[in-house]
């Protein structure tokens, strides 16, 4: 395994999680808008909004994440996929757009008819999205992305028998593992009545969603056919065979009521198709172009994943922070402690006069080192200081303006 | 030497509308992103006074404003995310051919939008869930992270201005050092500093611009005027500050940029004691209508009255940015930036005499306009920026022309992107005056 092999592991990974957790999140308006009327309509369509609304955003920074990564690491294969499918990723943009306006809009909501109107748009978005980049998927996935500026069709690139497959197969798995992660979130919220019901929604949706890939394997045999000998018979094989037992998995496991394992079960299918479709095209990205070939200079590969890993040791603790805080309980003990760290009671002691005349002696020191001198190393010296001007000024004047 | 792109040469014939669709994305996610910088340390400040005072109108203030944060930042998100796929969609050439230089940084800042992500999530969610201190430490990720957000940006930024970090041998891009490019360029100090400030300056007079408004409607009780001091104190700080750190950047333009500076002022040939002109404007190589003050060119820029500036003539015709326009946003953001460094030392002075707020009507006017005024300076800075380093968006060594996409529809996309932000922008105005009249929460 090369340099470039790792990163493209590592963008894969991180696609995997943006398909599990932000298609869990793009899934759950189809039950908003699928919900019906009255009182228990409306605790549906409210579960589905708490239950993500803490962390929709942190879901859908994975996609940010696998962006940035590849146009650091493959930055050929980026702009040649981005501009060919400029159609598609613009409309997926708009869905984004919409989702997250609506999520920014619902907390002013008072009457049920703004929700209902809000949750629409959400509706709109979560059919638009998944469709739209699983067609881009798609129009990769057969081949019709050539090496260039824009050189594929604009429109037959994402408008083909294996991209609306794929782009069909997107929504209906984004509504089939929302509906399994909300009913694993009721478990945790203690709802059995919400959760039950969101099994049944997770099992039909299970089940459309089984047929149709089946039906999009015959699309992908007579449309791609190099990569459907790749899947079926080569190394993508191993992903569909871990996809299906994992879907086997989460059907048992959602029969039987135990939800926390459907969740798991489902994002490990999931994973099994994205991993086969890579096994299958490896190790080509696009048409002429190898995951080597495309690769970066070794500096920016080494630079790029030393950043990923130092990001990850940060990113991974703090997420599993919300995901705990989230899923349930409290964090720390609640005790109503006095919470004044030490620097501040230092600064608090000392009188608001002494603060004020530190504030103009840095005001002073910071022109002379910033506008006076000229040497880069006085900046330094300039920008602090004043920086530490306005900190002290605005501590010495707050107080006595405050209200009383 | 003629640059050998990654994607291949390129016609586009909608490049003004790639470039305005561009301009049109940042004009709405750098205010909003403002808000990022600055007010998760105001809602903490609020906060903090609420644990050192147990006075209960900080704890309303705190949480009133998580509100407006929260629904910000989600604004914030999708406005950042269009960005993302721009880079892609309008410049694939850019990115293709100098992606394993400058993405980097897009890399990192990746990470610290996760952690704002999740520092948001776990702040908002856990006002009753966590204990009082927990949840103010909850709050500082966010603040670092509004920080290390703009940082890597403007690292980027930094270096399309200041290009280091590889080599070109036959208009290759080759001996690629991200780590040089982004981090060991010292070109980007300047524009942290000044936008850093220009957050501050932008969430301070804005916000406390509404409720300026307020009390000139009358509305003033103890909450509002609590509302008022806490952004209003800390830009009026800032704001005099800015002037020093804008001098400073300009000295930056002037060592690195020499272009860009004499479009700043309009200043056709090379000379020793280059004057300023004040408004006017720039035709048939020269200022006309403007207020010259002798000499002030070259003595902020030099630090010499007679010291020697470069004209617009030292480059071709075809490789000069549009010059009015730059002018025109320069002098925009320096005629708000002193006005309100006027206004923020006027607060200054009257706190020192009268340890109080001044009470005239005129006051609150002014700061009603200073939010408004504050985001008008920050975009013409970009503006200067940006269209200053035109018709390069790599200085010197890419032009905008060679990094625009080959696909058709550019106008399509602007036209939908410009009627979408329209929509939510309206939206925005929408949540935010509900959030405005929403009932205090019992205070007690
Ligand atoms: C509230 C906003 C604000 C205010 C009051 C000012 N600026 Fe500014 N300015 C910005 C906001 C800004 C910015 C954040 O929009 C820019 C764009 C790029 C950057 O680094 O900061 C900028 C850029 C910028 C540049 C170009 C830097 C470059 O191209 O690298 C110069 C020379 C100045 N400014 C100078 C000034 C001066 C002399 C000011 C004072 C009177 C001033 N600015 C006030
Ligand atoms: C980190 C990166 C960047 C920052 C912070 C930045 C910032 C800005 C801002 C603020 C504007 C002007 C907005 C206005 O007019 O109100 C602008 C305009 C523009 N930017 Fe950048 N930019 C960045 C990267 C890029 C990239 C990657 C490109 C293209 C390859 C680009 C090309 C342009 C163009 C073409 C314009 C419009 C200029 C015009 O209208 O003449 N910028 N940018
Ligand atoms: C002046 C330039 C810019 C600054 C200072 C800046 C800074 C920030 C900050 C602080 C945030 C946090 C969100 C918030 O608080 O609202 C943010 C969000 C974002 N920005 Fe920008 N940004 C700039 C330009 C760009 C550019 C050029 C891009 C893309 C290429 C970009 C992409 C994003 C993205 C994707 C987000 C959303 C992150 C999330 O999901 O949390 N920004 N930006």
């Amino acid at each position: 395994m090369t340099l470039a092999d790792v990163l493209m592991v590592i963008i894969l990974v991180g696609l995997v999680l943006y398909v599990v957790l932000g298609g869990a999140d793009f899934g759950a308006p189809v039950w908003q808008v699928l919900a019906g009327r009255g009182p228990h309509a409306e605790e549906i369509r409210e579960h589905a909004h708490e239950a993500m609304a803490p962390v929709w955003e942190a879901n859908h920074v994975w996609l940010i994440f696998v962006i940035t990564v590849m146009w650091t690491a493959f930055p050929v294969a980026l702009g040649s996929i981005a501009s060919t499918l400029c159609v598609p990723l613009f409309l997926a943009g708009v869905g984004i757009i919409a989702r997250g306006a609506a999520y920014a809009l619902r907390a002013g909501t008072t009457s049920s008819a703004q929700v209902k109107a809000i949750d629409m748009v959400s509706g709109i978005s979560s059919v638009l999205t998944p469709f739209a980049l699983g067609a881009a998927l798609g129009g990769i996935a057969s081949g019709r992305v050539p090496v260039g500026n824009a050189r594929g069709d604009l429109m037959t690139s994402w408008l083909n028998p294996t991209s609306i497959t794929i782009g069909v197969i997107a929504v209906i798995s984004c509504a089939y593992l929302a509906a399994v992660f909300l009913a694993a979130d009721a478990v945790r919220r203690d709802e059995p009545a919400l959760a039950a019901e969101f099994r049944r929604r997770a099992l039909i949706a299970g089940a459309v969603a089984g047929l149709v890939a089946a039906a999009g394997l015959v699309v992908l045999r007579s449309d791609a056919r190099g990569l459907f000998d790749e899947l079926v018979g080569g190394d993508g094989l191993v992903g569909l065979i871990v996809s299906a037992l994992a879907g086997i998995v989460t059907v048992i496991a959602l029969l039987r009521g135990r939800s926390e394992l459907a969740r798991y079960g489902s994002a490990v299918a999931v994973a099994g198709v994205v991993g086969g479709w890579a096994l299958a095209q490896a190790p080509v990205i696009l048409p002429g172009l190898t995951v080597d070939q495309a690769a970066a200079p070794h500096d920016t590969l080494v630079a790029t994943l030393v950043a990923i890993i130092a990001g990850a040791a940060i990113l991974f603790p703090s997420l599993g922070l919300l995901f705990r805080l989230v899923l349930g309980g409290r964090l720390g003990d609640g005790a109503d402690e006095p919470a004044a760290p030490g620097a501040w009671q230092l600064l608090e002691a000392s009188a608001a006069g002494l603060r004020g005349r530190a504030a103009v002696a840095c005001a002073v020191v910071g022109f002379g080192f910033l506008t006076v001198a000229d040497a880069g190393w006085a900046h330094v010296i300039g920008v602090v200081a004043l920086l530490s001007a306005i900190c002290l000024g605005f501590l010495a004047a707050v107080p006595a303006l405050l209200p009383e | 030497m003629l640059l050998a792109t990654a994607l291949g040469p390129v016609h586009q014939e909608y490049l003004l509308q790639a470039r305005q669709m561009q301009a049109l994305s940042f004009a709405v996610h750098i205010p909003l992103v403002c808000f990022g910088i600055a007010f998760p340390a105001m809602v903490l400040f609020a906060e903090w006074l609420h644990h050192r005072t147990g006075d209960p109108v900080y704890r309303t203030l705190a949480r009133r404003w998580t509100r407006v944060m929260v629904a910000l930042f989600a604004v914030g998100v999708i406005t950042g995310t269009v960005l993302s796929f721009e880079m892609g969609l309008l410049w694939p050439n850019f990115t293709a051919t100098f992606g394993s230089v400058f993405g980097l940084g897009f890399a990192i800042e990746g990470f610290s939008f996760f952690l704002e992500a999740i520092f948001i999530g776990i702040y908002v969610y856990g006002w009753e869930r966590l204990s009082p201190r927990a949840h103010m430490l909850s709050g500082i990720p966010i603040v670092i992270a509004g920080v290390t957000g703009s940082f890597m940006v403007i690292a980027v930024n930094g270096w399309m201005n200041h290009p280091t970090g590889f080599t070109l041998r036959n208009g290759e891009v080759t001996n690629v050092h991200p780590v040089d490019a982004l981090f060991g360029n010292p070109y980007f100090w300047h524009e942290l500093v000044h936008m850093y400030l220009a957050g501050y300056m932008v969430t301070g007079f804005l916000v406390a611009a509404a409720y300026a408004v307020g009390k000139l409607r009358g509305r003033w009780g103890r909450y509002e005027r609590t509302a008022l001091v806490i952004p209003l104190t800390i830009a009026a700080f800032v704001s005099p500050v800015q002037v020093l750190v804008g001098d400073w950047a300009g000295r930056e333009v002037a060592n690195n940029q020499p272009t860009k500076l004499a479009a700043l002022e309009g200043l056709p040939h090379t000379m020793r004691g280059a004057p300023v002109h004040i408004l006017g404007v720039y035709t048939d190589d020269q200022v006309k209508y403007g207020i010259e003050i002798p000499k002030l060119l070259s003595l902020l820029a030099t630090h010499d009255p007679n010291g020697r500036v470069q004209g617009l003539d030292t480059v071709p015709r075809q490789d000069l940015p549009p010059i009015n326009v730059v002018r025109f946003a320069f002098q925009t953001m320096v005629g708000i930036g002193t006005l309100l460094a006027l206004l923020g030392l006027v607060v200054i002075v009257e706190r020192v005499r009268r340890r109080r707020l001044p009470d005239s009507r005129w006051f609150y006017a002014a700061v009603a306009l200073a939010g408004p005024a504050a985001t008008v300076a920050l975009l013409a800075g970009w503006t200067t920026t940006e269209v200053g380093r035109q018709p390069w968006v790599v200085y010197h060594v890419m032009r905008t022309s060679e990094a625009v996409t080959a696909a058709d529809g550019i106008p399509i996309g602007y036209g939908a992107l410009a009627l979408i932000y329209l929509v939510v922008a309206c939206g925005v105005v929408w949540i935010l005056r509900r959030l405005a009249r929403a009932p205090m929460e019992p205070v007690g």
